[in-house]
């Protein structure tokens, strides 16, 4: 019961603000879907608490979805210690994103609408984490996908919104694709997609191959390759990532909950739910942890460039979600969801805090037209710096620190642990943590600090945000300070083990956890001098001597470009996707179905014609005369077979 | 209660002719004569459905007459062709409504046309004798012809005519195949005959035959043409029967006739269908992305849809043909819908060229949300309707043939591309046009048509039991009896 509240209670309000928000107003929807969620969020942590300290995995079918033959899935929710962590992530999130969107929005004219999509988002998303069978999985992914499509196209008007909103929906797509195929792969080799049946058999399918696409393959390898490839559609991952920076278009409490927070984790929370298939597939590992340093490496560089202050963030996440992948693929789950469960506090306090920024600047995004605004915006320049100090990693060594020190420096230990060949992943890491806390604090320096670069009107007129907006910072710097220590000795400490009890799987070779306490000292200072250096370079380039960005720019100005924009990738896709599919269908069109096809048929419906039009008038336009041969014909047909039929009958007889 | 499924399908044509001897100017009494008909008719299925033995895989309400000659008269429905009666009746009265205002001239005709097409309609998923089936079939082209023609746009002419001449050959074809096997089997009979093992080099001949005439029927690449014309010059009501109810006889025949009564010749060919149906996916939906027409860009969707169908269909195994009737039996309402909604834009501006609108919604909230829902069952969103035959087939292609599932699979990112594509330059954007600033939202008929089509996408795609449960066991039944058939003959091929 409590679990079905939790993740219908936000679908309720979505249909009420949804269908009745023109007959109720504005208020009242706001009020409902927010107070709904709260209800729900309430409820998770106190699930948290029963299971994620009771151990236990509960499950409620709720109704039969997609039977055929072999073939049996249900809607039905499984609750276990992931999923009680997920939910309080993303329920704890949203409601505080749906307390700030009251007061983001208030100028909105289409708020009930907006409060639906972000009450919809939180179900799909809720349905994904809570998911027991791969099919709802899809579901609640395809799902949260479709609210982040409304929701970056929510101001319909903006033509680079709505370009933003297919980009990512087709791009997730693309990842999809390859989910499908797992999914389609795993249910041709186990004979169920239901994730017991399924875990229950991966096992035995180890070392046999399969024919794909014409190759005989290792069948988990294979599975596990294709559902990866789902989640570096959804978690923004290298080659597939080009949709999340775009999706900044939408509003900020958005890129907050989905683009932050929430949606953008699914894929390691996909990871993590498949450790069972996973862990008996290392080279697919291998293919994981590549793929997050990658992404680590290249959104931190491209987030070293951005001038406008969510893009940032949004490059910001990205790397961090590398991070993340790169714990899944070393085999320290627990560690990746850790480093999910904090990232979503300060990554959201981040988000929200540079909606305070842009609210106080009347819709000004772009950070070369800010500066000084600490002293008119103190609140938020403080929920800014927690934030920063999460992220960044802030900590005494080896003691404690902010939640991004004991979750992001668990990752970076455990990818030295974890020996990669010439510990490419350890160093990669550590150098995208000092890229992190310049990014991070050059946005702090840019924001807060200097004279500023506004003009006056907007800098005299900046102010604080109204309190529905501040309470949700506060409540995330609480979180962005305190849920590092507080929650480390459960997701990844002394009682780790029982914590997770089943809902993670490792291998018995697994021994990552053990080989992080192993390490040499130095390894935990490394993230640390890191982060302290990022930190000094932003100091000197943005407070000592501002000049020298411009000239660095300038004396390294093809590797600027590059990164300013973004490898190249958006204008690759363009050139090798978008342009030869536009052709392509045109050449099919005009050529195939065209030049092609109709002109045999046009030919031959010539000839006919000519021959027909002595007989009959083609010219009146009307179709009496072919239905009036049509009719001929088949009686003429039809008395041929009786005739015939009759014969034959009585012969047969 | 024995002659039901006759009740059903003559009842429209009972209406057709209580209009004909209406007064000729009384344009209402024949709208709501027509309404009647196809309510009373819709519920008469539903209490077919009603009392539809799920369980059973075999014939059910079976009438049989004596008739011309050795010729009989007998219909009757199991678990493949019950439901596309429901979606017929169900979609009848909706598409009635949406003729209520837009057709204005010859209204008495245009109800007569089409209560006589809804009875060959039913016919043909009713027939259990070949020359019946071949009647009703064939029929149905008629009142067809003449809606395209008459109340089409303006170049119907040209394509009524090539409509015609696509089905032309394809139902000479078939007739020659039904000619043939009579004389083989010595009855038209269709239970007998699905019982009856031809030789397999009469199979390839026959199964060819067929295939020309239900290709062009579904259609398949590459005799596809004639059916984004056909669209584009029937009116609104028209479209929404050829979409959702024509397009699907054939693969109703293939369920019916190609897959268990020539199951060798299916299994060799398979191949060749699954090519096409690949073909048709990806080709189809890449000429939908450059289209400029709405309904053309609905109607080329419309042959990628069908290509999920055909390639599930011959899978031959229990989750691909689910996944094709289920499939059938959704595009029957969601392209239904989506012509519905062309129907609702074009009654007020008269164009269905894309680029005349543009930022609907800020005008027509109500019509964006239903236009949304639509576009997602399109496009195969879990949830919907549209989600829960993709899967199917896509799964059941995958045991089949990994690289079909793989192309075929391309297919849910290109849907996604042309489909979202359509709904921002229509609905999205900002409302600068002139001519759009006095659009009204959907009126309460229009709301009463489009609701019924919303909830049942929806209510499918989360429930789609009541169908599957239907379908099962006579899908089991065919299914083992294609395999029973299909594995002598794979074991003696075998060295």
């Amino acid at each position: 019961m409590i679990y079905t509240a939790i993740v219908f209670l936000p679908l309720i309000g979505a249909l009420i603000a949804g269908l009745f928000g023109r007959v109720i107003g504005e208020r009242p929807s706001e009020i409902v879907t927010t107070a709904l969620l709260m209800i729900s969020a309430l409820l998770s942590w106190v699930v948290f608490v029963q299971v994620g300290f009771g151990h236990e995995t509960h499950r409620v079918q709720v109704l039969r979805w997609i039977t055929s033959g072999e073939l049996d899935t249900s809607w039905s929710l499984r609750i276990d210690t992931l999923t009680s962590v997920m939910l309080v992530v993303v329920t704890t999130v949203s409601s505080l994103v749906h307390l700030y969107s009251i007061g983001y929005m208030h100028e909105d004219d289409s708020r009930p609408r907006f409060f639906a999509y972000l009450s919809l988002f939180t179900f799909a998303m809720l349905m994904l984490v809570t998911s027991d069978n791969l099919l709802q999985m899809f579901f609640g992914w395809e799902g949260v996908g479709l609210a982040s499509y409304l929701l970056i196209g929510f101001w319909y008007k903006k033509p680079e919104a709505n370009a933003a909103a297919i980009k990512a929906f087709v791009v997730n797509r693309v990842g999809d694709f390859g989910f499908a195929l797992g999914i389609f792969a795993l249910f041709f080799v186990f004979k169920s997609i239901n994730l017991d049946a399924v875990f229950a058999a991966a096992p035995t399918a180890v070392g046999k191959t399969f024919s794909f696409a014409g190759y005989d393959v290792d069948i988990v390898t294979t599975i596990a390759l294709l559902l990866f490839m789902g989640a570096m559609g959804k978690s923004a991952q290298f080659l597939l990532h080009t949709w999340l920076p775009d999706a900044m278009e939408g509003p900020t409490p958005v890129s907050a909950l989905i683009h932050a927070a929430t949606m953008v984790t699914a894929g390691v929370f996909m990871v993590a739910r498949l450790s069972p298939i996973f862990e008996l597939a290392p080279n697919a590992l291998v293919v994981v942890t590549f793929i997050g340093t990658l992404t680590a490496f290249f959104a931190a560089t491209v987030g070293l460039v951005q001038n406008d202050i969510k893009r940032v963030i949004a490059y910001s996440t990205c790397s961090q979600l590398g991070y993340m992948f790169v714990a899944c693929g070393i085999g320290a789950y627990g560690v990746a969801i850790f480093h999910l469960f904090t990232h979503a506090f300060f990554k959201a306090l981040l988000f929200l805090g540079a909606g305070s920024v842009i609210h106080a600047m009347h819709h000004e995004q772009d950070m070369r037209n800010m500066g000084g605004l600490r002293t008119k915006i103190p609140l938020t320049f403080w929920a800014m710096t927690i934030g920063t100090l999460a992220l960044t990693g802030v900590g005494i060594p080896h003691m404690i620190g902010f939640a991004g020190f004991h979750s992001k420096d668990a990752i970076i230990e455990a990818a030295y642990a974890a020996h990669t060949p010439n510990n490419y992943a350890f160093w990669t890491l550590v150098v995208a943590a000092l890229m992190t806390s310049f990014y991070s604090w050059r946005l702090v320096f840019m924001t807060f600090f200097g004279e500023t670069r506004a003009d006056h009107h907007t800098y005299d007129h900046a102010h604080e945000s109204p309190p529905t907006m501040l309470i949700p910072l506060g409540v995330l710097s609480i979180g962005a300070i305190a849920a590092g220590f507080v929650f480390k000795d459960y997701f990844i400490g002394n009682h780790e083990a029982e914590f997770w009890a089943t809902s993670l799987f490792r291998n018995e070779s697994n021994h990552i956890l053990h080989a992080m306490h192993g390490i040499p000292a130095w390894v935990g200072f490394a993230p640390f001098i890191a982060m302290l250096t990022g930190f000094l370079i932003a100091w000197v380039y943005y407070i000592k001597a501002p000049w020298l960005p411009a000239a660095t720019a300038k004396a390294f100005r093809p590797l600027y470009l590059f990164l300013l924009n973004k490898w190249h990738i958006d204008e690759l896709y363009d050139w090798l996707f978008v342009r030869p599919a536009f052709a392509i269908g045109r050449f099919f069109w005009k050529g195939g179905d065209g030049a092609v096809i109709d002109g045999t048929i046009d030919g031959t419906a010539a000839s006919v014609a000519a021959v027909t039009g002595r007989v009959i008038k083609l010219q009146t336009g009307y179709m009496y005369h072919y239905a009036f041969v049509m009719l001929i014909g088949v009686a003429a047909l039809l008395t041929w077979l009786t005739y015939n039929a009759g014969l034959l009958g009585s012969v047969v007889r | 209660m024995s002659n039901l499924l006759s009740v059903v399908t003559f009842l429209p044509l009972a209406g057709a002719v209580l209009i004909a001897f209406l007064n000729s100017d009384a344009k209402g009494n024949a709208r709501w004569i027509a309404l009647w008909t196809t309510l009373i008719t819709f519920f008469v299925s539903l209490l077919i459905w009603y009392h539809f033995d799920k369980s059973s895989s075999g014939f059910q309400f079976v009438e049989e007459y004596a008739w011309l000659g050795p010729l009989k008269y007998k219909m009757g429905v199991d678990g493949i062709s019950m439901l596309f009666v429901i979606l017929t009746t169900f979609l009848m009265p909706i598409t009635i409504l949406a003729s209520w205002e837009s057709v204005e001239h010859r209204v008495k005709e245009y109800m007569i046309a089409f209560l006589v097409l809804e009875t060959l309609m039913i016919g043909v998923f009713c027939a259990l004798d070949l020359v019946l089936f071949y009647l009703f079939f064939e029929a149905g082209l008629i009142p067809m012809f003449l809606i395209i023609g008459v109340w089409g746009g303006k170049r119907r002419v040209y394509a009524s005519f090539k409509f015609f001449l696509y089905t032309l050959l394809g139902s000479v074809l078939m007739l020659l195949a039904m000619m043939a096997m009579y004389w083989h089997a010595g009855t038209t009979d269709i239970p007998t005959l699905l019982n009856t093992k031809f030789p397999a080099d009469m199979q390839w001949w026959l199964w060819l035959a067929f295939f020309a005439s239900f290709a062009v029927k579904m259609p398949m690449w590459p005799v596809h043409t004639w059916l984004p014309d056909a669209h584009v010059e029937a009116p609104t009501g028209g479209s929404v029967i050829l979409a959702a109810i024509l397009l699907k006889m054939g693969g109703y025949g293939f369920l019916r006739f190609s897959l268990p009564m020539f199951p060798i010749a299916s299994e060799q060919l398979a191949p060749l269908v699954f090519t096409l149906s690949i073909v048709a996916i990806i080709y189809t939906s890449l000429v939908a992305l450059v289209q400029e027409d709405i309904k053309k860009l609905i109607a080329y969707s419309s042959v990628a849809h069908m290509g999920f169908v055909t390639m599930g269909i011959f899978t031959a195994s229990q989750q691909g043909v689910d996944g094709a009737i289920f499939q059938m039996l959704s595009h029957g309402i969601v392209s239904a819908a989506l012509f519905l909604c062309v129907g609702v834009v074009y009654d007020r501006m008269h164009t269905r060229e894309i680029a005349a609108y543009g930022g609907l919604v800020e005008r027509m909230p109500k019509y964006a949300l239903a236009f949304m829902v639509f576009t997602m069952a399109n496009v195969g969103l879990p949830g919907t309707s549209g989600f829960v035959g993709e899967f199917l087939t896509l799964l059941a292609a995958f045991k089949a043939n990994s690289w079909v599932a793989i192309f075929a699979t391309t297919g849910v990112i290109l849907s996604a591309a042309y489909a979202l594509y359509l709904y921002r330059r229509v609905i999205f954007g900002d409302l600068v046009k002139p001519s759009l600033k006095g659009l009204l939202d959907l009126s309460p008929r229009e709301i009463a048509i489009l609701a019924p089509l919303v909830v049942l996408t929806i209510f499918y795609g989360v429930y789609p039991a009541p169908v599957l449960d239907v379908t099962a066991a006579s899908v089991k039944n065919l299914v083992q009896n294609y395999e029973a058939a299909v594995k002598p003959a794979a074991a003696l091929l075998a060295p």
